[in-house]
């Protein structure tokens, strides 16, 4: 997908902010679609520390509507914990501190009166391994909207398999228990149930690492598909896979501290995935996505 | 080892070929005497072990099966308490046990699973408070019956609670008596489902209770109930907690109700073999064949349910 070139008048505010505070952006990418694309997400200097120790920190980042948006970078710089911010998965993990402001829809999605139970109910999840609940499969799928108390059960759940691309493969079989399923269909049975409850955003968490080249293929087009209906945002190891699919692409480094002791994140560069992987701002993506390192 | 031509191999490569292999086999096929006999030594104490354990429950069961065999009719069943052994079974001992053992399973399946569900899903593990309590249920489950008895004697029984020597205060003793296993097994349970299971469900904008009552209780359901039925089992089993709640006294009636005075089949069973007439020794060796064979029954259950329910992850 194209983005809209629309001509730009570069406000004073996206000049000096930029994206990315200490780091070398590709401006002019920079003024070409802030400010013409709808935001979903805005991170403001958020740093994300487990303990104490930060894990992700001064993390600048726009996710624009109906994009998919990958966060690529070598193991450990915290691609999981930053995408778990977007829909509060931190606030599972007691240690977990997240710092800064992230706006959803321009709303703070850590505000005292945002309760994340309804947060997550709009930005979905779908997870490294697949995780169907030990239930059928229909079970799986009617689960969100039975949750919510949704009437239309079984329509949702018809057409989130439809849109899932697997309603053909399963729909003789809606009884039988999930665990049967292929890694493949697990996954897209997760995706599924992700969509039943129609969620806003979808947040994925390096959703192919655990599947074959085939299984991926078919999520992957799962994905552009499904981009014009919602927001993704995708964790990836693997840069081919951001650059199928992905319209902006987020480079994260690790970098450790004096001590040499805690490992922290810290994004790179942020830009549209054919500039990341074409022509880099900075030489250190340069060296990952050409391979030279990671 | 059929060996094969090479036609391109010389005759004197073939003999270097020939000779390491039976060099080789040599040195794998060699197994030196001392390791032989080590072997043989330590196979056999491990087989002498497990042939105590077993030697011991096969003269139980036999001696008792031998001895009582002239008391199995269904008298034994059907027949109440009575002081003439051709008259005396155990009817009254089985009721009582029924009506004890039902009220435990209503006890200690809302507490066990109620407090298991909490120590896993709500209190912080890392706090001093979790850890001691963990510890704690882990010795309490490894009191002796016998104080379980005198505890109930003295607040149950008694005042406070001063139920005076009925079921509920048996039942109530036995509930906290293999509560400690409820928890246990519940706990074990409950941690066994995945955390992904739990994060699928949260992700989805599920309540913490939602998940748990959906998803996590349900696929820890098996473990839970393998718990209980092992619990129960050792609950009808017991013997020594009861003694000093006055089970032991002579009951002719069909216990009816948790205020009902009762006895209790182990009881029962201890009560005949204090008789002096052979014939009440008869009949408290077949007595313990019964309450053997519903042990093995509850626990042959258990295994059932656990292998056919038992989610693989």
């Amino acid at each position: 997908m194209e983005s809209p070139k629309v001509e730009v008048q570069v406000t004073e505010e996206a000049e000096t902010r930029g994206l990315g505070r200490p780091i070398a952006l590709g401006r002019e990418a920079t003024e070409r679609h802030v400010e013409h694309r709808a935001k979903v997400f805005e991170a403001r200097d958020v740093t994300v520390s487990y303990g104490g120790a930060p894990a992700v920190r001064d993390i600048e980042l726009d996710i624009f509507k109906n994009n998919i948006t990958a966060l690529i970078g070598p193991s450990g710089c915290g691609k999981s914990t930053l995408i778990r911010c977007f829909n509060r998965m931190n606030d599972l993990v007691p240690s977990a501190l997240v710092e800064g402001t992230i706006l959803y829809h321009g709303e703070d999605l850590y505000g005292p009166k945002v309760d994340p139970v309804q947060v997550r109910k709009l930005i979905g999840m779908v997870f490294q391994k697949p995780n169907p609940f030990p239930k059928s499969i229909y079970e799986n799928v009617a689960f969100g909207p039975k949750l919510l108390g949704m009437d239309d059960v079984d329509d949702r759940v018809r057409q989130a398999l439809e849109r899932a691309a697997l309603w053909d493969e399963v729909k003789d079989r809606l009884d039988s228990n999930a665990f049967g399923m292929s890694g493949g269909q697990q996954q897209r049975l997760c995706i599924a149930r992700c969509l039943a409850v129609d969620p806003d955003v979808i947040l994925m968490d390096e959703p192919c690492s655990a599947l074959d080249p085939i299984s991926t293929g078919k999520i992957e087009d799962l994905m552009l598909d499904l981009k014009d209906r919602y927001s993704i945002v995708i964790v990836t190891h693997n840069m081919q896979q951001a650059a199928r699919i992905s319209d902006m692409t987020a480079f994260l480094i690790v970098e450790l501290d004096s001590s040499e002791k805690h490992r922290t994140g810290r994004i790179v560069e942020y830009d549209d995935t054919q500039k990341i992987f074409t022509n880099p701002a900075d030489q250190r993506t340069e060296d990952y996505v050409s391979g030279k390192v990671g | 080892m059929s060996r094969r031509r090479d036609p391109v191999g010389s005759a004197r490569s073939q003999i270097a070929v020939s000779s390491a292999r039976s060099v080789t086999q040599e040195m794998l096929s060699e197994q030196p005497r001392r390791d032989l006999i080590r072997n043989t030594i330590f196979a056999s104490l491990l087989f002498l072990a497990i042939a105590i354990a077993l030697i011991g429950l096969v003269v139980l069961i036999t001696d008792s099966i031998v001895k009582g065999w002239s008391a199995f009719d269904l008298g034994l069943i059907t027949n109440g308490t009575s002081s003439f052994p051709e008259d005396a079974g155990l009817r009254s001992a089985i009721i009582g046990t029924l009506w004890i053992i039902g009220i435990v399973i209503a006890l200690i399946v809302p507490i066990g699973v109620g407090a298991a569900v909490f120590l896993e899903e709500y209190a912080n593990k890392e706090s001093r408070i979790s850890r001691l309590i963990e510890v704690n249920i882990q010795n309490l489950a490894a009191v002796p019956s016998i104080i379980y008895g005198l505890l109930g004697l003295a607040f149950i029984a008694r005042s406070p609670l001063n139920l005076g020597f009925v079921v509920l205060t048996a039942s109530i003793t036995l509930t906290l008596l293999v509560l400690p296993t409820v928890i246990l097994a519940g706990r074990e349970a409950i941690r066994a489902v995945p955390p992904s299971i739990r994060e699928g469900s949260l992700a989805l904008g599920a309540t913490q209770w939602q998940t748990i009552r959906r998803q996590v209780l349900p696929a820890a359901i098996p473990g839970i109930a393998t718990g209980v039925i092992l619990a129960v089992s050792r609950a009808i089993g017991e013997t020594a907690p009861l003694v000093p709640l006055g089970a032991a006294t002579f009951v002719t009636f069909n216990p009816n109700g948790p205020l009902s005075e009762f006895t209790a089949m182990p009881l029962q069973i201890f009560n005949w073999v204090k008789q002096p007439q052979p014939e009440f020794q008869a009949l408290a060796a077949a007595g313990i064949v019964v309450l053997l064979v519903l042990l093995l029954a509850l626990n042959a259950f258990a295994i059932v349910i656990r292998n056919r329910f038992e989610q693989r992850w």
